[in-house]
Order: C-alpha cells, then structure tokens, then sequence
C-alpha cells in the first residue's frame, strides 16, 4: 500500500475558510481520548478547559489580558512568515522588548508624566526589532539559517534577563529576590475597567494588539510593501524580476516582527507583571506561532485565535485546579492544535490517495 | 490491416480535474514503423504517452500488445513488454557520469561490463558517447544520447521519443534520425512526438494528429502540405508573421541599447559564465540570439534586465551605462523584460491578474502605486486593457495567473510590458510552450514594437521565429555571442555551426 498526495488544481474557498475549525474540533477530539487515558472525565475536562473560564467575568479579563500578547505576536509574525522569512524567536524578541523598555522605570525610577508609558513602549520595539535583527542581517550576510539563530537567541535573551535581575537591576531593597524595582505609577499600563461588577485586570494590551492587528491588514493588503512581502515569500525569483530586495525584505520582516514581540514584552511587563522577573512569559513567543498559523496569517482571524489559545492556557489553570490535572497538558493542548492545524491545512491542500498493490491471486470464495 | 498491431490502444480516456487529457482516443501501431503523434503544447500528446509508459493510469480504455489485453500499472511493466522511452526533459544525475546514470536506470543489469555494453551499443548506433563522462560536461545532444542508449540497453520493440530534437542543433539532429532510421530497419517501431513539421516529413509515413485531447485525423505527412498539417494542429489558419524592413540608418543612429565587454561569472553549479558578450541594437530592429538551451540565455537575461548586476558600463539604454541599477530604475528608462519561465518568474501563479500587473508596473510611476499605497482600480484597469488588446482568454481579472494556459499567460505578460512607450524591450524564450496562434500573436507584436522604434532583443532556440522576426542574428554558445550577422545572410547550417562552437572549444580544453 502506498499513500499519495497530489496537490488540489483548486482550493474551494469554503474549504480554506473551515480549515481551522476542522483543526480545533480535531484537536478537542484528540483531547476527549488524552484525558480518557489520563484517568479523568473526558467531557467534563473538556469543559473546564474551553467554557468554564468563559463563565466569569474575572475569568473573561484573564482571557483578554493573556490573549494581548499571543496576538501582539502573532501579527507580526504573520508579516514574517508571510514572506518566508521564518522568525522562530520571538519569545526572545519579547524578552530583549521588555529590557529595553524597563530601562527608563528601573533607571530613572523618579521619571513621571503621560511621556512615560509611550517612551517605554518606542524602546521596547527597538528592543525587540535590534534583537530580530541578528538573525536578518546574519541570513544576508552569511546565508545562516534564521530559524536557527532566532531561536537560539531566545535562550540568550532568558539568561540575559536572568543577569539582569538577579545582578545590576536588582531591586535594592527587594530582600535579595531576583526582581528588580516595581515600576512607578507612570509606568504602569492602566486597566480598562479596575472597579465595579464588570471590572478586571484586563489592561489596554488588548486594545493595542486589536489595533496592531488592523493596521497590519492594512499593510499586507494596501500598500507596495505589503505587496513585496507577499511576492517574496511566493517566487523569489519573481520578487527580483519585479524589482524587490529580498535582504531588504528580510530585514523589514525580522524588525516588524520584533518590533511587535517587543512591544508584547512591555504591555506585559508594565501590565500584568509591574516588574521584571527571571520569567516574565509562559511561553508567548512560542505559543504565537500557532496562533499565526491557527489564524491563516491573516491578522484579523489572528485575533479570534489569539482568544482561542489565551482560553487554553486559562483552561489549564483551571483543569490544574478543578481535576489535579498537571499544567503540563498544557502543552500537550497546544501541540495538538498546531498539529491539527497543520493536518487540516495539509488536507485542504492536496488529495490523499491510497494505491493498494494490485491483488496477484484472487480466490473465489 | 491483416497484421497484429504491435500497440494498440482502444478508447483510452484519462481526466485531470475537469480537463480531459485524453478523450477516447485509439491509436495503433504497426512493427517496424515511425509514427509521428502531432498536436500543439496542451493536445494530450504526453498524456498519451505517459498513459502507454505507465506513468498514468488511464480512466477507462485499455491497451492491447501483440493483440493481447495488458495493463501497463507502472514503468517496469511497459519495459518487461519491449516499451522504452526517451523523455523530453532529461532525467540524468549531472554529478554522476554516464554509466553511472545509466546503471541506476537499469538496476536489474549487473554493474559489472556495463560500461562495456554501453560503448558497444553506442558505436553500434552511431551515437559517440563517453560512458565515463560526467554528465554536468555534456551537451544536451551528449545527454539525450545517454537517454537513448539507456533505453537501446533494454532491447526495446517500441520507442517512445517526447519532442527528441528540441534541445538538438539542425546537425544533431541529423545525426538523430540516421539512427532513428536504422533502429526502424531492425524492425523496431517508434512513436515520435513532435511538433515540427519539416521533421516528420522525412522521417515518417504515417503522422496521428491529436487537439484537445482526442485524435482528429490521421495522415500522410509526405503528401499532405505543412499548412494542412499546421491546421489540423491548431484547428485554424494561423497568420504569418509581417515582417518589417530593417531600419534603414541602423548602422550610423546611436543603438538604444549598446552592451560592451559582459562578463558575468556564475554563481550557480553548473551554471554558465558570460564571456565578453557585445552587441548593440538600434532603433526599429529586432536583435535575434539563437542558442541551444544552458549556453548563457539565463544568465545574459538576468544580467540586461537589471537582475544580475554588471559592471556598470558594460551594458547601456540610450547611451546612459546602467550596469549597476536594478530592475525598476532600467523599467524607468523604458526598457521591459519577459523572462523564459513564466509561472514564478515573470508571473506569480498565486496571484491574480491584477496582482500579475503590479508585479512589474508599481515602480513604472503610472499610478498603479501611489505613496507607497496600492491602487487596486488602476492596476484592474491596466489589466483589463490588457486582456483586451491581447486577446487574453482569461475568466476575468481576478482570475489567477495559474489558472491561464501557457499560451494566455505569456500573451497576458507581453501585454502587461507593451501597454507602456517602450525603448527597449529583451524577451527571452518568447514561445516556449505557447500555441501556435498566441506564438504568431506574439511574434507579430515583437515585430510591429520594433517597427514603431523601439529596439527588441528577441532570445530564442527556435530558428523559425528568429527567421520570422529578426533582422540580425547573433548565436550564443558557452557563454560566448558570436558576431552578428544579417538574418538575410545567415543558413540554418551557418547557425548550427555556430551553435555548436562551444562545444568544440570545450572538448578542445579537455
């Protein structure tokens, strides 16, 4: 037996479009039968992952606060893979966007005023960009392989930040905990809605992201630029016949997705956190990856998939809680979905066949 | 017919999609005959033959060998009945020497001797061949004979040729149908697939045409003229090409384009090094550059359209140097390009037509791109333009380039660099693939822009076009362009002699 795929002459639109829901129903099936052989009730696992964080208002804050950086991430990286420009460190373009950020509130923690926060977040997409900047500029010059370097330059970023705040930007009177100094009122990212019956921790990340994401369609379908990222990462033969730099295009694609990762760095640094830590994010780096694949690369549907996974690493906390279920499932959710995404991808893209070899001997029966 | 048919194939229908390849077609053929299978670039010839070889599988119909009912499920079944076949598009390791790449063909034949075998046949047959040769050293001629003698090495009965003489100068050839008529004479039959015309009048006697997938006549190429055979292939009349006199001051104006002293060494394995190409071209003329394929076209393509960079006087538009700028500051000048491939190279395949129009108009400064911004309307409107003048068949602009066939595409491209006042236009490979009518189309277009002032560079393998359009010809071979000569004064020999210069030089230095 032998099994083929031959590539689909047409990809029916509806097919493209049912394409991620098909993942995630794949993905809650595969869940059913995990903690089926984990010993716990499928269904009602199922439902402590995807519909009881939804059920409470400080429980739908979470979602929006954790969903802001997956689709800060996301879009921007959306812009990279777009051009086939694989940026696989954005977790450490996050990290490196956070630094830079917190230096004005851990060196001039006296620093006040509404200049503050936007400072804050301009030296953070510096941060982030000049860190996705090495793996570029390494790939024009020396035909290194970017999902390589970026991805090695995460765990630089982690031991830098690691340093940081376990030596020079430790917190003088932080009793010898490795944090630095909590950030000024200045410094903070306000909260949407603090107070009342519909209050919350959810701060303006999410707006921010939700504007990032719209003013990335725009650039991917308006503008010359958007125009060059798409022929780079199509035919880069046809990118130089029309005339297209495709270093100048790498470039662009590692400093625009960096520059967003960086950005998601400070939102949660000057948000959720206030401080910086040896850890400051479960993974948002990584976790967008599949959000920008979940989300088609396109930055509006990136934004429904960003609330898609926020809600897995909510449910995990809450399956951790309610079923003694280990966080590391976690995980194991979010590589079902990426794999489910890709599966269901691969699906609508070609048509499996299955060649049996030709029966030799028939018998009459 | 009272004989057995040696292949017969009854009612074979095989579907793409929605396209039928091949429509209840039946063809026979008799022992010891050369049977030409005719038909334009999309007829279904190679479907039929790949259907006959085993690399498809047909829908319905079936095949009959020696008037026994067979199924050919892959390869290795057409060659155990005597099916051998010799592909158009070569499928050799250039790493790899000849008998190195013919033994993983035959993996049944002991290793040992083969090298022995292989010169036997090959001086049985007249086909001079090194088995010891690495096959990145040889010509496409050298290679189709490694192909040839792969295929003899099996003692087939049938011999499938696709297109055989495509990649061959008028001499090769030659050379290709003496033995093609000695392997007939041993009583071995061959099917040949071919749409040049003058070709299968002295080799065969009897020629099936095929157009749109199913058999339309069958026929005597030896009695009936080329325009009926021309015609029963497309369908219809096909135009002649008008040509226009040569400019008449060509010699003494300022040339618009002038290239002096290229030199252009290749980064790609195998690729190939311009050596000091020169030529210039003038106003109202059609510069021709013949050439067998791999002997320089991509990379002096590359380098005149602005993709490859040279040094900066050694190319000049308008007598302005412009070796050092890129493709869209050359655009500017009015020059325009159309590279060989089009799905990937001038065209996106993904991309629908107007996407296709921005792809080579946003630097042009005609407001497809405005502030950085794109102009969805003026680019559709641009492309609409274009499907009209080009007689583009296409389902309308949002249709994506992929979809169009070859022949629409590349009218569709040319379309897109004509639509603007062109100094200087350089097409390379122009009717590769293309049908017989969008050819004539776009031939005429070539002839009549130069005729309007502007001066083309036309690169082509086929020499009928080159005589139908160019009013000088100079031949590529080695990375070398020979001196240019009037078209008027040039003999298909002259060129194929020239064609062949490089490989002189080449076996010289070894």
């Amino acid at each position: 037996m032998r099994i083929e795929l031959t590539p689909r002459p047409q990809i029916h639109p509806l097919r493209s479009l049912l394409s991620p829901v098909l993942a995630v129903v794949a993905t809650a099936c595969l869940g059913a039968v995990l903690f089926a052989l984990l010993g716990k009730p499928p269904l009602g696992a199922l439902y402590a992952y995807f519909v009881e964080p939804l059920t409470e208002v400080w429980s739908v804050h979470e979602l929006a606060l954790k969903a802001a950086p997956l689709i800060l991430i996301a879009v921007g990286l959306s812009v990279a893979y777009r051009s086939n420009n694989w940026n696989i460190g954005a977790e450490g373009q996050l990290v490196m966007g956070a630094v830079a950020g917190s230096i004005i509130p851990i060196l001039l923690p006296d620093a006040s005023g509404a200049w503050v926060l936007p400072a804050m977040m301009v030296l953070a997409m510096a941060g982030g960009a000049a860190w996705g900047a090495i793996p570029a500029v390494l790939k024009n010059r020396f035909g290194t392989s970017e999902i390589l370097v970026s991805l090695m330059l995460v765990y630089v970023a982690n031991l830098f930040l690691d340093y940081l705040v376990r030596g020079p930007w430790r917190d003088p009177q932080g009793f010898n905990f490795p944090e630095s100094r909590d950030f000024g009122a200045s410094a903070r990212l306000p909260e949407i809605l603090s107070m009342g019956e519909w209050g919350g921790r959810a701060n303006w990340g999410i707006v921010i992201a939700v504007v990032a994401a719209l003013l990335t369609l725009l650039l991917v379908s308006r503008t010359l630029k958007g125009f060059e990222i798409a022929v780079g990462g199509a035919s880069a033969r046809a990118a130089r016949f029309a005339g297209f730099d495709a270093r100048a295009t790498t470039l662009f694609a590692f400093l625009f997705s960096g520059a967003l990762a960086g950005l998601a760095g400070i939102v949660e640094v000057s948000g959720a956190i206030g401080q910086l830590q040896p850890s400051i994010s479960p993974g948002y780096g990584f976790t967008a990856i599949i959000v920008a694949f979940l989300g088609r690369l396109n930055p509006v549907a990136i934004i429904v998939a960003g609330f898609l996974l926020a809600l897995s690493y909510l449910g995990g906390e809450a399956a951790q809680i309610s079923l003694g279920l280990s966080d590391r499932t976690t995980r194991v959710f979010q590589g079902l979905l990426l794999f489910c995404v890709l599966m269901s991808d691969t699906l609508v893209r070609y048509r499996v066949r299955v060649h049996r070899r030709p029966v030799l001997t028939e018998r009459v029966t | 017919m009272s004989r057995v048919a040696l292949l017969e194939a009854r009612n074979i229908t095989k579907a793409f999609a929605t396209v039928r390849a091949c429509d209840d077609v039946s063809i026979s053929l008799g022992e010891g005959e050369i049977v030409a299978l005719l038909g334009e670039n999309g007829a279904g010839k190679s479907t039929l033959v790949k259907l006959m070889f085993g690399t498809l599988q047909p829908d319905s119909g079936n095949f009959l060998y020696r008037g026994r009912p067979v199924a050919i499920e892959k390869p290795a079944d057409a060659r155990r009945l005597g099916i051998g076949m010799v592909h158009q598009h070569f499928s050799l390791f250039e790493a790899f020497t000849a008998v190195q790449n013919i033994a993983l063909a035959l993996p049944d034949v002991p290793l040992a001797g083969l090298a022995q075998r292989t010169r036997e046949v090959s001086e049985a047959y007249g086909l001079t061949l090194d088995p010891q040769a690495l096959v990145a050293d040889l010509s496409a001629g050298e290679r189709q004979r490694i192909e040839i003698v792969r295929c003899l090495l099996q003692d087939p009965t049938l011999i499938i040729m696709d297109e055989p003489t495509s990649v061959l100068t008028p001499q090769e050839a030659d050379t290709l149908f003496v033995t093609l008529r000695r392997l007939r004479e041993e009583g071995r039959t061959i099917l040949y697939i071919s749409h040049k015309l003058d070709e299968v009048r002295a080799l065969c006697e009897r020629a099936v045409v095929m157009r749109a997938g199913r058999i339309v006549r069958e026929l005597d190429p030896r009695t009936v003229s080329a325009a009926e055979m021309a015609e029963a292939m497309v369908g219809q009349a096909i135009a002649e090409v008008a040509q226009r006199p040569a400019p008449a001051a060509a010699a003494t104006s300022t040339p618009l384009l002038a290239v002096r002293g290229l030199s252009h060494a290749s980064d790609r394995l195998f690729g190939t090094t311009l050596k000091n190409v020169g030529f210039t071209v003038a106003g109202g003329e059609v510069f021709g550059i013949a050439g067998m394929a791999g002997n320089g076209q991509s990379e002096l393509f590359a380098c005149l359209s602005g993709e490859l960079a040279s040094a900066p006087e050694a190319i000049a538009i308008n007598g302005v140097p412009v070796g050092q700028l890129g493709v869209d500051a050359r655009r500017r000048m009015g020059a325009a390009f159309v590279p060989e491939e089009r799905l990937g190279h001038s065209a996106v395949p993904d991309f629908d037509l107007v996407e296709n129009i921005v792809l080579s108009r946003h630097g042009a400064g005609d407001g497809t791109v405005l502030a950085g911004l794109l102009r969805r309307g003026a680019a559709r409107r641009t492309a609409k333009r274009v499907i009209a003048d080009m007689a583009v068949r296409a389902p309308g602009t949002s249709a994506l380039a992929r979809m169009l066939s070859g022949g629409n595409l590349q009218k569709f491209v040319m379309g897109r660099e004509l639509d603007r006042e062109l100094v200087l236009l350089v097409v390379n490979q122009p009717t590769w693939g293309v049908d017989a009518g969008a050819a004539a189309m776009i031939r005429q277009a070539v002839v009549d822009l130069a005729a309007g002032g502007a001066a083309v560079v036309l690169i082509s393998q086929d020499l009928d076009e080159l005589f139908q359009t160019a009013h000088r010809i100079a031949v590529i071979a080695g990375g070398r362009l020979s001196e240019a000569r009037p078209a008027g004064e040039m003999s298909r020999t002259d060129i194929g002699l020239l064609m062949g210069a490089g490989e002189t030089e080449r076996h010289l230095a070894h």
